[in-house]
């Protein structure tokens, strides 16, 4: 966020809100479904993983990823499903290396298990993706120092835009106050550290949101210190 | 005070600013909404607040309800059943009354239709007007709150034929989806929580509905609250009660529904459920008019456990009112139930009267689990189930819809 003069641009608040589309593709077997994901667009493999979080969902989720879900409550195979579980999507440099791994997770289950190969779901895996619609709140901020006292107000699908949605957008994959940090140097490397220690894929928004207003709280009370 | 801030008391400032800010693109857009009833089931209750919150948003936003005779609503009412599965096929009589049905309501609303810049089209009674408007000006959007997703085919491939030429469609889950040829939006429905159905009611108005219905409000008691319809199982319900007070002698149940305009099966089921229930006081069978909204508030609340035992639901706004007024829901594992009943968290989803029975035990012996499937219960229908999230969900698919097909619209 370096304007053309070397001043640093201040940071714009937006929002987000998203609506879910059928793909029309459906899975009953496992077989069918990794064919069906060697082809998905990967925007239906982004909302499996992320876009999910801003749909109607319980927040005590028993797996983070629908995929992990479905391999439990569909195919009822729980070796699978706490490895698909246990991909953290934002260790992927892209999503299509994502994908690359779900369904190289998928081949091993098979070669390890045959029968899974036939084994029908008792509930059928529906491929959804969605819209992203962006938008300006209009509000601004000009030092960093004012993250401390606004997180707590933004919304939970603004944290999802900055702090979630912001790995697609940004060329190394960060979000967007680190993203903003990095452009006044190194003065607030230490912050950025700190953000890039943020798991966004265990937490619902709000608890994501208190995590960011603390750590944010945190760092500037102790730099005023 | 506006219906918004009324609103921002129970979701927070934060979820109205957002609305403000999603519908300021739209500021002055004319959009019609067009279903088969004003009174009576799930659709008429969401338009009722829908609307005149679209309108408060700056949208100009009306609400038009077609009109037929009994050969059109008992054709609709086939084609809803088909499209829940039912093997019946519909005459070619009927389906003629169908489209002329459509064909005059579409003459009649031309004025209203014809050039607004987003029609929705709420499930199949009108949807057979589009074809109606080769010269429609704006967005057609076909609303389908059925559990469409193992329709009766013949039914469906009858239907696809008006239904297809939209430019988008809304379902309430992705699994009620169909094979068409435009986007399928997925947007589950919602609860008003300020209606008279949901706002919270005194503990003299609920015992007041108790002794009304002789119900005794000291023994426990479970509910369903749905219309008197086979999917919704009504009968199992009576079933899965007696199997329960075999062991716990003081149960009591109580069914109540209220009819539709266009639901004509309604009274047949309705002299089955009685026929059931007969000869046990302590089954309260109560057929409560259109606008019995207070008392079934009242009912929900004077549960311990509420039921929705369907075999087939769309999405199942009982489930969601019950679970807003903090009450676990023991509900059919089937459709939206399933989005809302989380096993063990906001109550149980079951297959069987047996399964019903069995949970119902299990909650009246563990009274502290009803308490806090409850408490959880009611913040997720909170933070995910009320008009105003409804409403966002329409705002962004309208922006979307005017913006293209684009994964990402980024609004200046």
């Amino acid at each position: 966020m370096q304007a053309a003069d070397g001043e640093t641009k201040s940071f714009s608040i937006k929002d987000c809100a998203l609506v879910a589309l059928a793909t029309g593709k459906k899975s009953r077997m496992l077989q069918e479904f990794r064919s069906q994901l060697f082809s998905i667009d990967s925007a239906s493999i982004y909302h499996h993983f992320w876009g999910g979080l801003l749909q109607p969902r319980f927040e005590e989720r028993e797996y983070n990823n629908d995929f992990a879900a479905w391999i439990w409550h569909g195919i009822h195979d729980p070796v699978l499903a706490e490895r698909l579980a246990a991909l953290a999507p934002a260790g992927f440099p892209d999503l299509e290396t994502l994908r690359r791994e779900i369904i190289e997770l998928i081949d091993t289950r098979m070669d390890e298990m045959e029968h899974l190969i036939w084994e029908r779901a008792t509930r059928q895996f529906e491929f959804i993706c969605s819209q992203i619609v962006v938008f300006d709140t209009g509000k601004r901020l000009e030092r960093p120092a004012e993250l401390a006292t606004s997180i707590a107000d933004l919304t939970t699908s603004s944290i999802f835009y900055h702090f979630i949605d912001a790995r697609r957008r940004t060329s190394d994959g960060r979000d967007d106050f680190s993203d903003w940090l990095a452009g006044f140097g190194n003065e607030f490397v230490t912050l950025q550290k700190q953000l890039a220690g943020v798991d966004p894929y265990f937490s619902s928004l709000s608890e994501l949101r208190d995590e960011l207003a603390l750590l944010f709280a945190s760092y500037f009370q102790a730099s005023r210190q | 005070m506006s219906m918004l801030e009324d609103y921002a008391q129970v979701t927070g400032g934060e979820v109205i600013a957002q609305l403000r800010q999603l519908a300021r693109p739209l500021a002055g857009a004319s959009v019609v909404h067009v279903n088969s009833t004003r009174i009576g089931g799930g659709v008429a209750e969401i338009l009722t607040k829908l609307v005149p919150l679209m309108q408060e948003l700056g949208i100009d936003t009306r609400w038009e309800v077609i009109t037929g005779e009994g050969d059109f609503y008992e054709c609709t009412k086939g084609m809803h059943n088909a499209l829940q599965g039912n093997r019946i096929p519909l005459g070619d009589s009927l389906l003629r009354v169908y489209e002329e049905t459509n064909s005059r309501n579409a003459e009649t609303l031309r004025p209203a239709l014809k050039d607004a810049d987003f029609v929705f089209i709420h499930d199949p009674q009108p949807a057979g007007m589009l074809r109606d408007y080769p010269d429609r000006k704006g967005k057609w959007v076909w609303r389908c709150h059925i559990d469409a997703s193992h329709p009766y085919r013949p039914v469906w491939k009858y239907l696809h034929q008006f239904v297809s030429p939209y430019d988008a469609s809304i379902f309430s889950l992705a699994a009620f989806a169909q094979e068409l040829p435009h986007p399928q939006y997925l947007i589950p429905p919602s609860i008003d929580p300020l209606s008279e159905k949901n706002a919270e009611l005194d503990s003299t108005e609920i015992h007041d509905t108790a002794r009304k219905y002789r119900i005794d409000p000291q023994r426990p008691v479970v509910v369903q609250i749905s219309r008197f319809d086979r999917f919704k199982d009504p009968v199992g319900v009576i079933q899965a009660y007696q199997l329960a007070k075999q062991f716990v002698p003081a149960l009591q149940l109580v069914l109540a529904g209220g009819g539709a305009t266009d639901d004509p099966e309604g009274e047949a089921v309705l002299s089955e459920v009685q026929a059931s229930a007969r000869g046990d006081p302590d089954i309260h069978v109560l057929l409560l008019p259109p606008d019995a909204h207070r008392e079934i508030n009242a009912l929900q609340r004077l549960a311990e456990i509420v039921l929705q035992k369907s075999i087939r639901e769309g999405f199942g706004l009982t489930v969601t009112e019950a679970m807003w007024k903090g009450r676990p829901v023991i509900g059919g594992d089937t459709g939206g139930i399933r989005l809302q009943v989380i096993n063990h968290h906001t109550g149980f989803l079951v297959n069987t009267p047996e399964g019903a029975a069995l949970r119902i035990r299990y909650l009246l012996h563990q009274p502290e689990k009803i308490d806090e499937m409850g408490r959880k219960a009611r913040l997720f229908v909170r933070d995910n189930f009320l008009i105003t999230r409804h409403l966002r969900e329409y705002l962004t698919l309208m922006v979307a819809l005017r913006n293209g097909a684009s994964d990402r619209i980024e609004l200046t």
